[in-house]
């Protein structure tokens, strides 16, 4: 009977996968503890495993390294979703990278919570003033700083020209029921008006936040993310506007299975030109070109989200957020001096003009050349405010709870008080 | 003859000691790696399925039988439960039936037969995740399916395979056959060459027709390989998660989670790993007592004398 024990080793595996992750506490001992001058390995997670930034990085590594002869820096870049599990079971056996790219908000709080990651209070305090304060402030928990921010981006509605122009709109909408009108000509034109990518329910989320943010205001946003009450009459506002956008059938086929990057998703529906509106981040426009069939994508303009008449929110608050770095707890000093290197004019000015990233290092905007990045650019520099992703603010499971719900909105399955009623029970839970 | 069997005594008993040492140094390898990877982490699920832990930090808020009670009033879960369900089912009564057909009709002698032996086997050597990623492909709206459905003129049978919660299933149960097909029927081809060509001469001789001696001769003949084959589809069915979760990642509106993928959202995603160890255990208990329930009633006759029954 050898192969049903064999199977049945196999089943039990599956069980241990998760506890697999938890066994072992092999310590990271070369790097902690080391002296000044002493050799130094740093181990550094990215996740941009695409050029042009996978190449501005290894560059500044190496550039570091020649001008610290004593330091290696030992890279593992990894895709978005790997990263997040990779870096799950690492932390689980304590044994954490020195530098890794973190969102900031509720993660990076469960991290410092369990005092897996440094307090570089201190050893940024001298220069951290000199980055965008709204990127700074991501990455503090209780007044200290536990991380250093890159790239601060926005989410608005990324829009195809010619599609625009082929259904005879001549400018982007500034309120909602212009946005709905619009969604009506491209209808009447023939043309799909929005892709989403609901297989990853983040994108979904995206529009149930933005019309909490423009119906419910940021202030609703903060005291639901304190005491749970998602249920207000706010949100579930929100959720109606959101169902409404949904009767109209504006997104794509098939957009309940379309992931967002990748076959069949919502950025190859735009990057081919097969829908004319999506609500995305900064980082749209290389993705459509990435996953076009002519690897250039059509070409895009962007309009912040549009006003809700008789919402508690205004133009000028935004929905976005950044990446940055966090520190492992036992990182050597060396570590936050190369974050330091990093965010600084030298690569900074390379990585805005490079079109994927939106520096925070002050002065270092000037670099951003692309049309479509500089429109983001300014709205961030006008934003009074800035909402940071909801499924990074809160706690995972909360984060999730939103997408889920959300999806449900989108599937019919589930009505605007559902949506709410079931975020606020799974934030209460939490 | 007493002191005969007084001397053969000890020399017995040292024997024996020392066959038990040989038996025991042949066990310690195996035994280790399998008290390390398997046991160990096993024991590690249950300990942390008491725990209403997020996987960082220390395990202080012990919950006792929590975590299972809100596994079972929870629709999502309940539901993944059912669609395990819904592909055991599907598996033993389509499934393996069809691969069974195909190997009675590949066993003849046919033109070709080795090459189309080869051509259905070959999916079961993809891995799952390829399969899904082609799958993938070829039911997004447009794709390779809905395209050949539509050039066939068959177009009203279009649907959207994945994004639609009441046919996702059906869509994934496809795809898990046209992978899995392949390895039953090779299964069963190894059986029915297994099966004396004699005992179904001596029917037809007798005057049994095509049908009798199928019902009566081959499928009798060839259960032990039904049981195996039917053993290891229920096992799988249960354990599912690569294609699923490439495919559809559990949606859209958690219509086609299962157990597993379930189990890796709520510890991965949602970083519940306490609550996520529960249903960890939920799983392997329901596998390890199926697989004790079928080894002991249905595989009883088929492995008489190996595993239930300790050699003895």
């Amino acid at each position: 009977m050898f192969r049903s024990v064999g199977w049945m080793v196999g089943v039990l595996a599956v069980t241990a996968l998760v506890a697999a992750g938890c066994g072992g506490d092999d310590d990271d001992s070369d790097g902690s503890a080391s002296k000044s001058g002493g050799p130094v390995t740093i181990e550094w997670w990215h996740i941009q495993n695409n050029d042009p930034m996978k190449t501005i990085w290894a560059d500044a590594a190496k550039q570091y390294e020649a001008d610290h002869p004593n330091v290696k820096i030992k890279i593992t870049v990894l895709e978005n979703e790997a990263f997040k599990t990779k870096l799950t079971t690492n932390m689980q056996s304590g044994n954490v990278p020195d530098m890794f790219q973190s969102w900031g908000g509720g993660t990076l709080k469960e991290q410092a919570d369990a005092g897996l990651i440094k307090d570089v209070s201190e050893d940024t305090s001298s220069w951290i003033g000199d980055l965008n304060d709204a990127a700074v402030g991501l990455y503090q928990i209780d007044g200290k700083q536990y991380g250093v921010p890159f790239n601060l981006g926005m989410v608005g509605i990324w829009y195809n020209k010619a599609l625009f122009k082929k259904a005879g709109i001549d400018a982007p909408p500034e309120t909602w029921d212009e946005f709905l009108d619009d969604v009506n000509k491209l209808k009447a034109a023939g043309i799909t008006p929005l892709a989403v990518g609901e297989k990853d329910k983040w994108p979904g989320m995206f529009w149930w936040a933005n019309l909490s943010m423009r119906i419910a205001g940021k202030d609703a946003m903060a005291q639901a993310g304190e005491d749970g009450s998602f249920d207000s009459e706010g949100f579930v506002k929100a959720g109606a506007e959101l169902k409404r956008l949904i009767d109209m059938e504006p997104f794509q086929d098939g957009h309940l299975a379309a992931p967002w990057d990748g076959a069949g998703g919502e950025a190859a529906t735009m990057g081919n030109g097969r829908a004319a509106m999506d609500l995305m981040g900064q980082w749209a426009p290389s993705t459509f070109a990435a996953n076009a069939k002519d690897k250039k994508g059509p070409d895009v303009g962007w309009f912040p989200f549009p006003v809700v008449d008789g919402g508690a929110g205004s133009a000028d608050e935004q929905f976005g957020g950044g990446d940055g770095f966090a520190f492992g707890k036992d990182a050597p000093p060396e570590t936050v001096d190369f974050a330091k290197f990093l965010v600084s004019p030298e690569i900074a000015n390379k990585a805005g003009a490079s079109g994927s990233t939106l520096p925070v290092y002050k002065g270092t905007e000037n670099s951003v050349e692309d049309p479509n990045m500089k429109a983001v650019l300014d709205a961030r520099s006008d934003a009074a405010f800035v909402q940071l992703y909801l499924d990074q603010a809160y706690a995972p499971a909360v984060g999730q709870a939103i997408n889920d719900a959300v999806q449900g909105l989108f599937a019919g399955k589930s009505s605007p008080e559902d949506v709410a009623k079931n975020i606020a029970d799974a934030a209460k839970a939490g | 003859m007493p002191a005969g069997r007084a001397l053969s005594r000890p020399t017995r008993r040292s024997r024996d000691r020392r066959r038990w040492v040989t038996i025991a140094l042949f066990l310690l390898p195996a035994l280790v790696l399998y008290g390390l990877l398997v046991i160990a982490p096993v024991v590690q699920a249950i300990y942390y399925s008491g725990f209403d832990w997020n996987g960082l930090g220390s395990l202080d808020d012990f919950v006792g039988l929590e975590n299972f009670r809100r596994a079972f009033s929870d629709d999502v879960f309940v539901g993944a439960l059912k669609h395990n369900g819904f592909f055991i089912g599907l598996s033993l009564l389509l499934q393996l039936p069809f691969a069974l057909a195909m190997a009675l009709l590949l066993q003849a002698r046919l033109r070709g037969r080795a090459l189309l032996r080869i051509l259905y086997f070959a999916p079961f050597v993809l891995s799952e995740v390829v399969t899904a990623v082609i799958w993938t492909l070829m039911l997004q709206p447009d794709g390779l399916v809905d395209q050949s459905l539509d050039r066939a003129g068959l177009d009203p049978l279009i649907h959207q395979w994945l994004a639609e919660p009441g046919i996702v299933l059906w869509s994934l149960f496809v795809v898990i056959s046209w992978k899995y097909f392949g390895f039953h029927m090779i299964l069963y081809l190894a059986g029915l060459q297994q099966i004396p060509r004699e005992l179904e001469e001596a029917a037809m001789i007798d005057g049994a027709t095509r049908l009798q001696v199928l019902r009566y001769v081959t499928l009798p003949l060839l259960g032990p390989t039904i049981r195996i084959s039917a053993f290891l589809s229920v096992i799988g069915a249960l354990q599912l998660f690569d294609l699923i979760w490439v495919m559809t990642g559990g949606g859209p509106v958690n219509s086609s989670n299962t157990m597993a993928t379930y189990l890796i959202d709520w510890s991965f995603k949602r970083f519940q790993f306490g609550y996520a160890s529960a249903v960890a255990v939920i799983m392997l208990v329901i596998s390890l007592l199926f697989a004790l329930f079928w080894q002991r009633f249905v595989l009883r006759r088929d492995i008489d004398g190996a595993l239930t029954t300790m050699g003895r």
